[in-house]
């Protein structure tokens, strides 16, 4: 999980709030206090300015540039976006990383739902502390370690994986060193770590759904699955958008699992955006390809911030 | 389905459901915490090169240390983890209280400033920090890592919630009882909003201990490497010979994450999901 960012719905209760709750106006006027507004406010606004605004600027200028650090740099126009559609590498890691994003982020949505659903069912209170502190243990690990750790369990000759299956007359699989198994491991490791963080989000909209909702619709003789499809179901769905949007932003930069799995192979098979951004910056000192391939992951994620607002305020039912 | 339970009268087929739902649970949680015992199970228990029989033992958690500069690698993700997280917090603690509780002339925009700045990946922005890092002559030190990590929107923002939670009059009583604006921060409002405070550090830690890819960028020296890239190098290293070495770091590097997660739990629950930020 990389990159944070809140709700839009919390954005616009902060900004009503914002709106509403102004401070004693008296306060504007006061000599020490305009001195100690500045002072606060300079680490952050230097600090953001230094390291994200002026980066983003000179991204979005040098993605147009073929630079390598040493010669000049050489304006070239959409040359380093046109990578997308021309090579190889560069289009298939990104069609690689919107395929992953999208199963990953719909098997973690379906188990982390399914399993919040569970923990918060009827369990004396030891056990639901249990099994939420075991689900989301993976969050608190270096994604470096676990895919350490995944990869000698998927390794092809001594891996226990690979032994498991075994006692089932099934014959060792080159996890790591075809194609779809390297797919198949990638997602694996990634949902096994990630999904705690929907799960967390999950429970905290299951909590605020009102018991009488569930009470008076079983008395209407609603059980089970028809509960799910027509309470659950529509009463979290600001949760299910906000956590299916983050679980798309996160997923969109995988860099950690296929680095340390399987370095993008075999071939091109596990190669992601993010990858391809280190490897021509950092390995090929193609510098401006690898900002044009930022953009565009930005735009991707700017893109799906936008469908969520759009979304947020049609479709989903706000209690 | 709790509700059911309690409202309808146990049938058969709730008893079976009951059972299934603690099997999955169980299932769940054994696929969760599976993969961690079994990296401990084999660090204690490494292969004997001469004879090729496990033996239980400490002696892999001592061979991290004389494969690698282990200490080296946990001194410095020790130092980049908490200078960030200290920068963090009193940061975004200043930056966050004048949001809350002043009014300003483009406060809303900067606010909005800090906010959109969340939208932006830090793949994207890499390559010109980079550049500007080596400019500054940091290339290859820690700095690199902790400087460009200490300031946060996202910290901000749940700084500022908190502090608007606080009632106006706390620091108005002070102001009228002689206390600048400054003492009104530090005495009065900064002590109130540890447990904020504490949300951002520990978000910081469990971040910044754990992440990869900068310092994967940032650093090339082996001894400015901090705990996962030295062990991905170590893994590099030693091939697949010495399973139980690498996995005997991996099981020391976890030791202060587990801490935290076992002490730091409820702040660090109400982290991931405030403002359903992580």
């Amino acid at each position: 999980m990389s990159i944070t960012m809140p709700t839009p719905a919390s954005d616009v209760a902060a900004f009503e709030t914002l709106e509403t709750e102004h401070p004693a106006p008296n306060q504007r006027a006061k000599r020490g206090y305009r001195t100690l507004i500045w002072v606060f406010l300079a680490p952050t606004f230097i600090g953001l300015g230094l390291f994200t605004f002026i980066p983003i600027l000179a991204s979005m200028v040098l993605a147009f540039f073929r630079w390598d650090i040493i010669t000049a740099p050489q304006f070239v126009g959409f040359q380093n976006f046109a990578q997308l559609f021309v090579n190889p590498t560069v289009g298939i890691s990104f069609l690689n990383t919107i395929g992953f994003v999208i199963v990953a982020v719909v098997v973690q949505l379906a188990i982390s739902l399914a399993l919040a659903i569970l923990v918060q069912s009827r369990m004396p209170d030891w056990a639901r502390t249990f099994f939420r502190s075991a689900l989301f243990f993976p969050l608190i690990l270096s994604a470096a370690s676990v895919s350490l750790v995944m990869s000698y369990l998927f390794n092809q000759e001594f891996g226990v994986i690979n032994q498991f299956l075994g006692l089932f007359g099934i014959p060792k699989i080159g996890w790591l060193t075809t194609g779809l198994g390297a797919k198949i491991v990638v997602l694996l490791v990634y949902v096994w770590q990630n999904f705690g963080f929907t799960f967390l989000l999950f429970i905290g909209g299951l909590a605020a759904i009102p018991k009488e909702v569930y009470e008076a619709s079983s008395i209407d003789g609603a059980t089970g699955w028809r509960q799910f499809r027509f309470i659950t179901m529509p009463l979290i769905s600001p949760t299910t958008l906000v956590a299916s949007v983050m679980a798309i932003i996160s997923a969109l930069q995988i860099f950690d699992q296929p680095y340390v799995m399987t370095k993008g192979g075999p071939g091109d098979e596990t190669r992601t955006a993010v990858m391809v951004i280190y490897d021509s910056a950092f390995q090929q000192l193609e510098f401006g390809l690898a900002s044009a391939i930022g953009i565009v992951l930005t735009l991707l994620i700017m893109l799906v911030t936008a469908i969520q607002f759009r979304l947020s305020r049609r479709y989903v039912f706000y209690g | 389905m709790s509700v059911i339970e309690q409202v309808h009268r146990p049938s058969p087929w709730m008893r079976i459901g009951s059972v299934s739902k603690y099997l999955v649970l169980l299932v769940a949680a054994f696929l969760t915490l599976g993969p961690v015992v079994w990296t401990a199970i084999t660090a204690l228990t490494p292969t004997d090169p001469a004879t090729q029989t496990s033996q239980f033992g400490f002696a892999a958690f001592a061979d991290v240390f004389v494969q690698v500069p282990f200490w080296l690698f946990t001194w410095n993700s020790a130092l980049v983890t908490l200078l960030i997280a200290a920068g963090q917090m009193l940061s975004a603690a200043m930056a966050g209280y004048v949001f809350a509780r002043f009014d300003f002339k483009g406060k809303n925009l900067l606010f909005a400033l800090v906010l959109a700045t969340m939208m932006v990946p830090m793949q994207v922005t890499i390559v010109p920090v980079f550049m500007l890092v080596r400019g500054m002559g940091l290339a290859d030190t820690l700095l690199a890592l902790i400087i460009p990590a200490l300031p946060t929107a996202f910290g901000t923002f749940l700084m500022r919630q908190y502090f608007m939670g606080m009632p106006p009059e706390l620091g108005e009583a002070a102001e009228i009882d002689g206390a600048g604006p400054w003492k009104v921060f530090f005495s009065i409002y900064l002590p109130l909003s540890a447990p904020g405070l504490a949300i951002v550090g520990i978000l910081a830690f469990n971040y910044h201990w754990n992440e990869f890819f900068r310092p994967l960028i940032m650093t090339i020296s082996e001894e400015n490497f901090t705990l996962p890239l030295g062990l991905v190098s170590l893994q590099g290293n030693l091939g697949s010979g010495s399973v139980s070495t690498v996995l005997a770091g991996v099981i020391l590097s976890m030791i202060p994450a587990i801490f935290v997660f076992i002490f730091g739990q409820r702040p660090l629950r109400e982290g991931l999901t405030a403002g359903s930020g992580k």
